[in-house]
């Protein structure tokens, strides 16, 4: 076991389990996008930072992804902590406005505004799509492309993946968009997921790859050429 | 080639190139690294092998083709030895006279390097005000050896620490030299040697250890490793033989981006000269030592240089930093330990092996010993490689050794560390050149690029061009760094535009403190560094833009108007420049801007030999 102090309350915990877990356990709420039971931890939202260390040293690390150390002194909710997420989440909101977690958050957290340019992306790139098919769906169908700005979620070279399975695991676990499934261009369909769900038209094989699991289904709108 | 299988081996083929060397032949040493061949040093290789082959010279005089020395400003440059005599920017006519000279044994006034002050001419390489100042211990090998002849590098005390290592015969000693030589990682963060080397020995190994250098040099302006790759290769895998033997490492891998196509030929034909001379491989002159070394190229990305980045693109994987601990040294390279060392540190190795920690410890101050090799480019007069000892002033660099600033226009600042470093401005140039000082004043000592800036450069300017710069380079897994350096690169693209306010510039400061606060690798928590140095010693800078509209140095293209004074005398050469055909005007008679037509880009300022074009 390992000891460590967590705002102030001392604690033990199993070797081996990151800060998030034992904050969590001992029922500290720490916001986060990208960790999910079940999947490895990863640290890309930013949001579930704790300060760690004392006086000059203490740092910001995200807690999903650092491994409880013996005597560490924790800080869930200090001034810092709360000044760097709500920074996190006005960027967040800045990028993806009308994803209802993200707003949900920053009504938690007291952001009123957000002073950036506006945008209206569909994807925080949190990853959990790409380890919910590779780790517990086996399938390595999408993954991360390009680095910095270009980075993005998809197939390789775009094309319709042949390892996907439709299982919609990828849906299922998105934190923040709301349009990942492009229907409208089964070619570049990420995973294809609607495809197992039922569909709402009888006439499924006129609208047989266009089918959305989003309501309104806009299938019969868009009718395949 | 013959292999080595003892130590005496290997000593006694170094007493007998000692003793078949003829050092009072004349050797002409032509700087060939990529710089050099850049400037035209391969021609002149070319038309003095052929003068020395048609005249017969080969008894009577040497030719060395060897890496940079450091004096870019200078290439392509000739040295001929033993007298030391340097010729700078020769031509390819120069090279016969040059020649007939290093036979005769005298030296040609006309072609050497003239004192810009008094205008008198400076024969030896040492006497020049550029390398005056410098403390040369790593560089100073680069003019002696030829990268691609291992008997070149034996003859001059190559793999002579090896073995004194071999001769220690304990590892712990070995570890103990360099954590007394206080030796500290050269690629940035300054991290002991020793304490690295240390952690690595105390691991157990199950399926192996690895030693990494990293030679991923990214940094815009940085040139540093290039040149010893390319001009010493042996000596980093000397180091990394060292490194072997102290830690108990069974591979070594360099690491090194594949922007650097010479410095990879000099690796591969260094590596094989040292497999098949057998200092690498099985039972390594029979010291019971296995180690070998391979190459991995990298695929372009700077954030491989960061060590847990680096680790994952050897696996094969995307190069993306992940959290440490743990430690590489804890678990690496496919969960082995792993230590990785900059080129620099490596380099240093056997220089503290051979000369002892005492003598290492020497040259620098107390907590920053040795020396550290900065690139030094921008608008100064002698840009190149220049080695110091740590604790110098910047001043001392940029004046003395560099020679000051290019035109009128005074030095403001000058930018350490890269992309992740700060601009120091010129009132701070009595700033020690050290980890820790440098820190202090918001920049960082970084892997050593050092860019001068003078009065024609814009803070904003350069700051959003480090921003573009990471905001492409960044791996982009934190959501921070990713989108943060978007927004900061946005805010401050506003900025130079005239659009800025100054409840932006106080975004700006909060959102890099944030950056710097919530990434989770070097990268990201440096990231907004150029930002907020430039912010806290340039402020005034930010807010002419902002307030005024104005940008002071002449570089923002919406914020500044050209126009034509009254020293013009219509010599009709910024007419014929524009290209835009703004600017109208008769010979001989003033002209004027069209300023509907003008786009700012400067054409006029650039050919105005009158000063008459005016940047407001």
């Amino acid at each position: 076991m390992i000891n460590l102090t967590i705002n102030g309350l001392d604690v033990s915990v199993e070797e081996g389990s990151t800060l998030l877990e034992a904050a969590q356990y001992l029922g500290f709420p720490i916001p986060t996008l990208c960790h999910m039971e079940g999947l490895s931890p990863y640290g890309a939202c930013r949001l579930c930072v704790v300060e760690i260390g004392e006086g000059e040293k203490s740092k910001l690390v995200s807690s999903c992804t650092y491994p409880a150390e013996e005597g560490l002194k924790v800080r869930t909710a200090s001034a810092r902590v709360v000044r760097a997420r709500k920074m996190i989440i006005e960027l967040l909101l800045a990028s993806c406005p009308q994803s209802k977690t993200i707003q949900d958050l920053a009504s938690k957290l007291e952001v009123r505004q957000q002073r950036f340019r506006q945008e209206h992306e569909d994807c925080i790139l949190c990853g959990l799509c790409v380890r919910m098919c590779e780790e517990q769906m086996m399938a390595k169908a999408i993954g991360f492309r390009g680095r910095g700005e270009k980075r993005s979620i998809g197939t390789p070279f775009d094309i319709k993946s042949d390892v996907c399975r439709f299982c919609g695991g990828c849906i299922y676990v998105c934190p923040a968009c709301q349009l990942r499934c492009t229907y409208n261009e089964p070619e570049k369909a990420i995973c294809g997921g609607c495809a197992n769900l039922s569909p709402p038209c009888v006439e499924i094989d006129r609208f047989n790859d266009m089918m959305c699991y989003m309501d309104p289904c806009v299938a019969c709108e868009i009718e395949k050429d | 080639m013959i292999k080595l299988n003892t130590i005496f081996d290997l000593n006694a083929l170094h007493d007998r190139l000692i003793s078949s060397a003829k050092p009072e032949i004349p050797t002409v040493v032509i700087t060939a690294g990529t710089c050099g061949q850049a400037s035209g040093a391969n021609d002149l290789i070319r038309i003095a092998k052929r003068e020395i082959l048609t005249r017969g010279l080969t008894e009577r005089l040497h030719l060395r083709v060897t890496g940079c020395h450091g004096y870019c400003e200078m290439e392509p440059s000739v040295l001929v030895e033993p007298r030391g005599t340097f010729y700078p920017n020769v031509g390819i006519d120069d090279i016969p006279e040059i020649i007939d000279a290093a036979v005769k044994g005298i030296t040609i006034d006309s072609l050497l390097f003239k004192e810009p002050v008094t205008s008198e001419p400076v024969e030896k390489q040492s006497d020049l005000p550029f390398y005056k100042k410098q403390v040369r211990t790593i560089l100073s090998a680069n003019e002696k050896i030829d990268p691609i002849r291992i008997f070149n590098y034996i003859e001059n005390d190559g793999y002579s620490a090896l073995m004194k290592v071999f001769g220690i015969g304990k590892s712990s000693r070995i570890i103990a030299e360099i954590k007394a030589s206080n030796l500290r990682g050269r690629g940035g963060a300054g991290f002991p040697t020793g304490l690295k080397w240390q952690f690595l020995a105390d691991q157990p190994s199950r399926n192996g250890k690895y030693l990494v250098c990293n030679a991923d040099e990214g940094d815009p302006g940085a040139y540093m490793d290039r040149s010893i790759l390319e001009g010493n290769p042996h000596s980093i895998i000397e180091g990394m033989i060292i490194g072997a033997y102290a830690t108990g490492a069974t591979e070594g891998i360099i690491y090194v981006r594949n922007e650097y196509p010479l410095a990879i030929k000099h690796l591969l034909i260094a590596l094989r000269q040292a497999r098949d001379l057998g200092l690498l491989g099985e039972n390594i002159l029979g010291t019971g030592l296995s180690f070998d070394i391979k190459l991995v190229k990298g695929a372009g990305a700077f954030v491989c240089g960061e060590e847990t980045a680096l680790i994952k693109s050897i696996e094969g994987k995307m190069g993306e930093p992940r959290q440490r601990p743990p430690f590489p040294t804890q678990a690496g390279i496919n969960g082995n330990p792993t230590a990785i060392n900059n080129v620099e540190t490596w380099a240093n190795i056997p220089v503290i092996i051979r000369n002892g920690a005492e003598s290492f410890r020497s040259i620098g101050t107390k907590n920053n010993s040795g020396t550290k090799i900065f690139s030094l480019v921008g608008k100064i007069k002698n840009t190149g490689r220049v080695e110091v000892p740590m604790g110098i002033t910047i001043g001392e660099i940029i004046y003395d050794i560099g020679g000051g600033p290019v035109g009128k226009a005074k030095i403001k600042a000058v930018q350490t560390g890269g992309p992740s470093g700060g601009c120091i401005p010129s009132d701070k140039f009595d700033l020690t050149i050290d980890y820790d000082s440098l820190a202090e004043a918001g920049s960082i000592m970084g892997s050593g690029g050092m860019i001068v800036m003078d009065e024609h450069t814009c803070m904003v300017d350069v700051a959003k061009y480090f921003m573009n710069f990471l905001k492409e380079e960044s791996c982009g897994k934190c959501f921070t760094c990713r989108k943060g350096t978007q927004r900061m690169y946005e805010i401050l693209d506003d900025v130079s535009n005239g659009e800025g306010s100054l409840e932006g510039l106080e975004l700006l400061e909060e959102l890099a403190n944030s950056v710097k606060d919530t990434t989770m690798c070097q990268l990201g928590q440096t990231a907004p560094n150029p930002v907020l140095s430039t912010l806290h010693y340039f402020r005034d800078e930010y807010e002419q833009h902002v307030e005024k509209g104005k940008c002071p140095a002449g570089v923002c293209r919406s914020l500044i108007t050209y126009s034509i004074t009254e020293k013009c005398n219509g010599c009709t050469a910024c007419l014929r420049a524009c290209p835009e055909e703004a600017i109208s005007g008769k010979k001989k008679e003033r002209h004027s801007i069209d300023q509907s037509k003008c786009t700012q880009c400067g054409a006029c300022w650039s050919v105005c030999k009158f000063d008459a074009v005016e940047v407001l």
